[in-house]
């Protein structure tokens, strides 16, 4: 009897040890690689970026791993504070002192984030409070689907400014259902004439609008659209919206081929990309 | 016996296809009738906006007092909205329908600037009225015009899907009453193009002035050897030369080439041979070098069109590639509308794409005025819950499309980034831009 409390006692004590000792452990130095940080960019050293900042109470956004506008701005502040020249970059000196001033849990950080748990990461508190599990059932779902997803991603990503990652996807589509078989060159073109068109005034004024204007694609009258696009049409879409336009400020655009109005002929025609005439 | 079960699985498999085929008829035709209401719903609504829209520009007219004038002119602003929204949803992108597309354009963008305008401090231009009075002529055009049309389509029981067909199948379209009906309509439409001009209610569109382009003209050959110069490791013989048709605004010689899965574009203009847009698309490896490093790398990259007055305003990396945006930096004033983009593969650096399009068509070397107000009236402009982290000098395009110097603030507040341009010469906050290019990644499967 005595023998078997002893072992709950001593199984209490452990369970009971357990998280401090993990706070307890030593953590080795994890340093940033050597590339100087921007803003834009994303990565790992941008997670260690932001994780550090935080410890040290400069960012109090997510840490997503991605170098926006809150990332700069808390860069900046440290910079400040502590004597620097203040430009925003993460250079050698930034990120010596960085490591100097601050602790990087790396292992709990990169475990948050291949959780998807909300987290932060500001020293002197215990890593236990800082951690919103998602509920029961959202974990157990994240943990069936975990060996599917890679860890160690950034959360989130860079994305032009006024278009969120949903048009960036609908143009995609657009773009895939009307012209998979043509050259990369081609797919840009024809989604710089989706965003050509959203600023004419004699076109609908969104992006939606003008894909889904009756008659204006046939992929989307022909329901072509829902094909699941490929990477290149999304990057084609992504050049389209970053200011590429090989179309010339194109408004039209038709296959010679399979052209059926006069009417399009009729329109002033700018440059044949591939199978495609662009015209104003 | 054999021959009874026979007929009676016959039978029953008869009766069966039948009564599916009844169904998916019914359903089919449920659901034309559906996509024919919402056309439907677009065109009366569209005439009905058009009758409104005309009665709400002669009150105007007749209008005297400023404080009646602007909402008058909100509202007329929001009917236009309108009305372009349920042009956009007719089936008509195959007809020439633009003229009447733009006229909403025009008369929406004239209600928006005079509305949104102090009045009482400057009033209607006599110049501004007679272009009222001419909208007003045109928009009674219009409305007579589809009243026409919308007492057939009732009257005769036409259906805008027959439109779709008919636009759809043959050249032929000249024999469908709607179709003839909005033909009509942008005829009359035609003739009002002039009166507008002169009237300064000038149409909007991307006729930019390209005339800044300076240079001498070049030949095919020296196209060529420009081209090479850009795209890395192609030889002359490689290229596909063809020139831009008449439609173009630049004239442009386009070099492009096919290797294997790399494939490159350039486009030169024929006036002074300068690289507007070229593109490189590749597989692109593991990032080898940083976003700062490719920063280095892009401006290295603009040395060779001689541009090295130049300041990085934008950096972004999308996963292998690094885009940037420069623009023209003189004096330590930024100039955005002269700005040049850079993609660089982050792999080992080379150069990905290039779009000059903006700096060339933007750029000159004319004097400025000096600012009038000096940044510190500039930053007491600035709305006082915002605190100023950053300032510059630049100039930016404002809503009149004019190039205007500006104190640019870099402010935030809470954690939301905004950047906002006081005008240098008479104190104007001539823009406010809220700052965010992050967005969460969304599960795809939950």
């Amino acid at each position: 009897m005595i023998w078997k409390n002893t072992v709950m006692f001593c199984l209490m004590f452990v369970l009971f040890i357990q998280p401090f000792a993990e706070l307890n452990h030593i953590k080795p130095v994890h340093a940033f690689s050597n590339q100087v940080i921007q803003h834009g960019a994303v990565g790992d050293d941008v997670i260690e970026l932001q994780a550090r900042l935080q410890y040290l109470g400069f960012y109090n956004g997510e840490i997503d791993g991605v170098f926006g506008w809150g990332t700069y701005w808390a860069l900046r502040n440290f910079q400040y504070e502590f004597g620097m020249k203040v430009d925003g970059l993460a250079g050698p000196k930034v990120k010596e002192k960085l490591v100097e001033a601050s602790e990087y849990d790396k292992g709990y950080v990169k475990k948050q984030i291949r959780q998807g748990n909300d987290f932060t990461h500001y020293g002197g508190m215990p890593n236990k409070q800082q951690t919103e599990q998602p509920s029961k059932e959202q974990q157990s779902q994240q943990q069936q689907q975990q060996p599917a997803s890679p860890p160690q991603e950034p959360t989130a990503v860079n994305v032009p400014s006024g278009y969120s990652q949903n048009d960036i996807q609908l143009m995609a589509n657009a773009v895939h259902g009307e012209a998979r078989g043509e050259a990369y060159i081609g797919q840009v073109a024809v989604a710089a004439v989706i965003l050509n068109r959203v600023e004419s005034a004699s076109f609908p004024n969104s992006i939606s609008g003008v894909i889904f204007e009756p008659r204006a694609f046939t992929a989307v009258s022909d329901g072509q659209i829902w094909l699941t696009p490929d990477e290149t049409s999304k990057r084609a879409v992504l050049d389209a919206i970053n200011g590429w336009d090989p179309s010339g400020g194109a408004l039209y655009y038709f296959n010679p081929n399979t052209a059926t109005s006069d009417w399009i002929w009729s329109r002033p025609q700018i440059k044949r990309i591939g199978k495609h005439i662009f015209c104003m | 016996m054999f021959r009874w079960i026979t007929i009676t699985v016959l039978a029953i498999t008869i009766i069966g296809l039948g009564v599916f085929g009844y169904k998916e008829h019914q359903e089919k035709n449920a659901i034309l009738l559906q996509a024919e209401n919402n056309y439907q719903r677009a065109f009366h609504e569209l005439t009905y906006d058009m009758d409104l829209l005309h009665d709400k520009i002669g009150a105007t007219l007749a209008m005297n007092t400023r404080a009646q004038i602007s909402p008058q002119l909100a509202e007329i602003w929001r009917l236009t909205s309108e009305a372009k929204s349920n042009v956009g949803q007719l089936p008509l992108t195959l007809l020439p329908f633009n003229k009447t597309e733009e006229f909403l354009a025009n008369i929406g963008d004239f209600s928006y600037n005079t509305a949104v305008r102090d009045l009482e401090k400057k009033p209607l231009t006599e110049e501004e009225l007679k272009g009222l009075e001419a909208l007003y002529k045109q928009s009674g055009e219009i409305k007579k015009e589809l009243r026409q049309v919308q007492s057939m389509v009732l009257s005769e029981n036409l259906r805008w899907m027959d439109v779709q067909l008919a636009l759809a199948t043959s050249d032929e379209n000249g024999d469908n009453t709607i179709i003839n009906g909005f033909k009509t309509v942008e005829k009359s439409m035609e003739g009002y193009h002039e009166t507008n001009m002169q009237t300064g209610i000038v149409s909007t569109g991307s006729e930019k002035e390209l005339n800044k382009i300076k240079g001498e003209k070049i030949t095919k050959e020296q196209a060529r050897g420009i081209a090479t110069k850009w795209l890395k490791g192609v030889d002359k013989s490689d290229l596909t030369l063809t020139s831009s048709g008449k439609g173009a605004n630049i004239d442009t010689f386009t070099a492009s080439y096919q290797k294997g899965d790399t494939n490159g574009y350039i486009d030169i203009t024929k006036k002074g041979g300068h690289p507007l847009t070229v593109m490189i698309s590749r597989k692109v490896k593991e990032p080898k070098i940083s976003l700062y490093k490719g920063s280095e790398k892009a401006k290295s990259y603009l040395e060779r069109i001689n541009l090295t007055d130049v300041e990085l305003v934008e950096s972004n990396q999308y996963e292998h590639v690094g885009v940037y945006r420069f623009v023209y930096s003189k004096d330590g004033i930024r100039h955005y509308p002269d700005s040049v983009r850079v993609k660089v593969a982050l792999d080992n650096g080379d150069l990905l794409g290039l779009t000059a399009i903006d700096y060339y068509s933007h750029h000159d070397d004319d004097a400025l005025k000096e600012p009038a107000i000096s940044e510190e009236e500039a930053r007491e402009k600035v709305n006082p819950n915002l605190e100023i982290r950053e300032q510059h000098l630049s100039v930016i395009e404002n809503e009149a499309e004019e190039q205007v110097l500006c104190y640019e603030f870099m402010t935030t507040m809470d954690n939301e980034t905004y950047r906002i341009f006081i005008n240098a010469w008479d104190g104007t906050e001539e823009k406010v831009e809220i700052l965010h290019s992050v967005e969460p990644k969304f599960k795809t499967s939950l």
